[in-house]
């Protein structure tokens, strides 16, 4: 394990405890009378109607497909730009090719009208 | 060559060393040290941050902004900090008490985390991973996450409403800057992200590749959720969003959280983009690149905020359509037109910022035609059908 | 023990106590959560091995995109807030079986794997540079690499058509 990665880990939990410890001096020092009518949610100037856990629709899980199919696209092409200077011109069609072939997918997403918003 | 961080970096090392420390002990000791130091120093500015910015919006639109404590105001963020501090910090009931809490950590987290790999001058940087850039990526969307912790939490609709925002927005504008992002780790043959700025000596990437700049530039924006993308927190639409039941401090470090972000994606340009602490006479006086990254920052925080206060928001499906209708396929022809031209160029030995800049110039005005024709079709359908069409109402789950 | 010693156990317990948490506790939600946190212990594993592209790789795909997307899952289903199912059913023992099973098979295949597999990995600079160039390289992994591309559209093409069936009445 290298120093950088030590690094990283420690500013990770710095940035953690740089938001914790206001926290924690709130606890402390601010103050904490809870009662019923206060800790009610809000909703528009009325009482809270019904449960809060709205069932959400499937256009959300495609948008976050999408996006994973990408990231995992990422994957790939980010080893692939590094090496782009010692490629040869036809590896570098291939990653083009990788590319158009998800681009496909997108259009096929777009004609099915999966990005419109509803 | 002397160089200043260097040189006080084995300064330091050899003074632990001949306090008795072990060599081994002292390397791990320093990265401690310096990443504590460094991650404060972030956590400072955003006490500057946040009172640069409220003073220039109040500019913007013709107000002074504040001006009460201390001189220019200066000292209001500190005012503000405490009084949050000492206020009740209100968990609502049927709230999800640990990942209430949680939440706003997170999301400070993944903002502070970028700054590890962030180059402020030459041979000045936190950790110099060869996987940088990617790194970026993936620590900047951990945001997201306590953005959802936030929203699930809260036991609240519109919170609940916030947070799917959230993840249907700032995982799509994901997509386009990912996109963007190859054409600098391309360009450079690095993810590194000081091997990035060594590579922009010559010319800055803006010039070689001024529209991934622009696509990076929008999506990261929406990623921060600033205006004209904020329909995370649309007052009008869902109240304000995914921290709606947050009061108190725990409201403070969401709003902290967002100023450092801000900041950071300003920071992030001006490494990949802009040439981060390139600049002239940087070689003779390293010191001065720490002067040309800090200014590049800034500049671009002016414009990130001048930005949000002259465009207003636009409507949750015209941001969805923007990003997946324009940002994606034009960010998907760039990285194409790019990957192929540079490399017949590097092979048919034409200059490379010519070509690039040529097949830029042209993807450009090929949007533009194909805008134009785009928006005057959509004006003869409208002539065509004598009134506007009736509204949808809007769905249940938004 | 040396400090990496120590930072590997606390990972490991890390990862396991939250892998044990995720088929425990009784809120869907929470599952979740936990489960992202056994992720983040995973690639504080990857780093140990000295390999900081897959640890990336690890917070990536599967906290940015797969934790979310599972969440998402979650809200798809209206039960995902309440704690009522109970989390043991008569499947359990059969489950734990296949999970010991796919654990010996697991054990089985580390324990095969030739001995320089198991040393550091090679220098993380020049492979990165040597695994993009393998992914094109007609020698290398082409087929798999474009492949790879056409399941991602199989995956999006598949999800589109399962949930924008015109029966959902919405």
């Amino acid at each position: 394990m290298s120093l950088d990665w030590l690094f990283i880990g420690t500013i990770l939990v710095v940035g953690a405890g740089m938001a914790a410890l206001p926290i924690a001096l709130n606890m402390i020092i601010g103050p904490r009378k809870p009662n019923k009518i206060k800790s009610e949610t809000y909703e528009c100037g009325i009482e809270t109607v019904g449960e809060a856990w709205v069932q959400i629709k499937g256009q959300y899980y495609i948008f976050g497909l999408i996006f994973l199919i990408f990231d995992i696209e990422a994957v790939f092409m980010f080893p692939w730009a590094v090496a782009y200077d010692r490629l040869q011109f036809y590896m570098v069609l291939e990653g083009v090719l990788f590319i158009l072939i998800l681009a496909g997918g997108l259009v096929y997403a777009w004609r099915k009208g999966a990005l419109e918003w509803v | 060559m002397s160089d200043p961080f260097t040189t006080i970096d084995q300064f330091i090392k050899n003074l632990l060393i001949g306090l008795g420390l072990e060599a081994e002990v002292t390397e791990v000791a320093l990265n401690i040290v310096g990443a504590v130091v460094l991650g404060l120093l972030v956590g400072a500015t955003a006490i500057i941050l946040i009172w640069a910015e409220r003073k220039l919006v109040a500019r913007i639109q013709d107000r002074l902004g504040p001006n009460r404590v201390g001189p220019y105001g200066i000292l209001q963020t500190i005012a503000d900090g405490l009084k949050l501090v000492t206020k009740e910090v209100l968990i609502p009931q049927g709230a999800d008490r640990y990942v209430f809490i949680m939440a706003p950590l997170i999301v400070v987290t993944g903002v502070i985390g970028i700054w590890a790999v962030m180059p402020l001058a030459p041979g000045l940087i936190g950790s110099d991973i060869n996987v940088g850039l990617l790194y970026v990526i993936a620590v900047g969307a951990i945001g997201t996450l306590g953005i959802m912790m936030a929203g699930m939490s809260s036991n609240n609709k519109y919170a609940l409403l916030g947070a799917f925002r959230t993840v249907a927005q700032m995982l799509s504008y994901t997509v386009p800057m990912i996109l963007a992002l190859l054409i600098p780790v391309m360009l450079a043959g690095s993810m590194g992200m000081s091997t990035i700025v060594e590579a922009q000596g010559s010319a800055w990437f803006i010039v070689l590749a001024p529209l991934a700049a622009i696509i990076f530039f929008i999506s990261s924006i929406a990623e921060v959720g600033r205006a004209p993308f904020d329909l995370l927190e649309a007052e009008s639409e869902i109240v304000a969003g995914f921290h709606i039941e947050y009061s108190g401090i725990a409201f403070g470090m969401f709003f902290v959280g967002e100023f450092i972000h801000a900041f950071t994606i300003a920071a992030l340009f001006s490494v990949i983009f802009l040439g981060g602490w390139q600049g002239p006479a940087v070689e003779s006086f390293p010191l001065l690149g720490l002067f040309y990254f800090i200014l590049k920052t800034w500049f671009m925080y002016f414009v990130v905020i001048w930005v949000r206060s002259t465009l207003p928001r636009i409507r949750i499906d015209q941001i969805n359509a923007f990003n997946w209708k324009f940002m994606t396929p034009l960010a998907l022809v760039v990285f194409m037109v790019t990957a192929i031209l540079d490399k017949l160029a590097v092979e048919a030995g034409f200059n490379r910022a010519a070509v690039l800049l040529a097949a830029n110039a042209i993807i450009v005005l090929g949007t533009l035609f194909l805008l134009r024709a785009y928006a005057t079709s959509q004006r003869r359908r409208l002539e065509v059908t004598e009134r506007p069409q009736v509204q949808r109402s809007e769905a249940a789950s938004d | 023990m040396t400090g990496p010693q120590i930072i590997f156990l606390a990972a490991a317990a890390v990862t396991l106590i939250a892998a044990i948490m995720v088929v425990t506790v009784p809120r869907l939600v929470h599952a979740g959560l936990w489960l992202i946190l056994s992720l983040a212990g995973i690639a504080v594993l990857f780093i140990m091995l000295d390999n900081g592209f897959l640890a990336v790789v690890q917070v990536a795909i599967y906290i940015d995109a797969i934790a979310i997307l599972i969440i998402l899952a979650m809200m798809l289903t209206r039960a995902a807030m309440s704690d009522t199912e109970p989390q043991i059913n008569r499947m359990w023992l059969a489950s734990a079986f296949a999970s010991l099973i796919i654990m010996a098979g697991l054990l089985w295949i580390v324990s095969q794997a030739p001995a320089a597999s198991r040393g550091p990995l090679v220098d993380a600079e020049v492979g990165l540079d040597a695994l993009g160039r393998a992914l094109v390289d007609v020698d290398g992994f082409i087929l798999p690499f474009e492949i790879a591309s056409v399941l991602l559209v199989a995956a999006l093409v598949g999800a589109i058509l399962v949930a924008m069936t015109p029966a959902r009445g919405d």
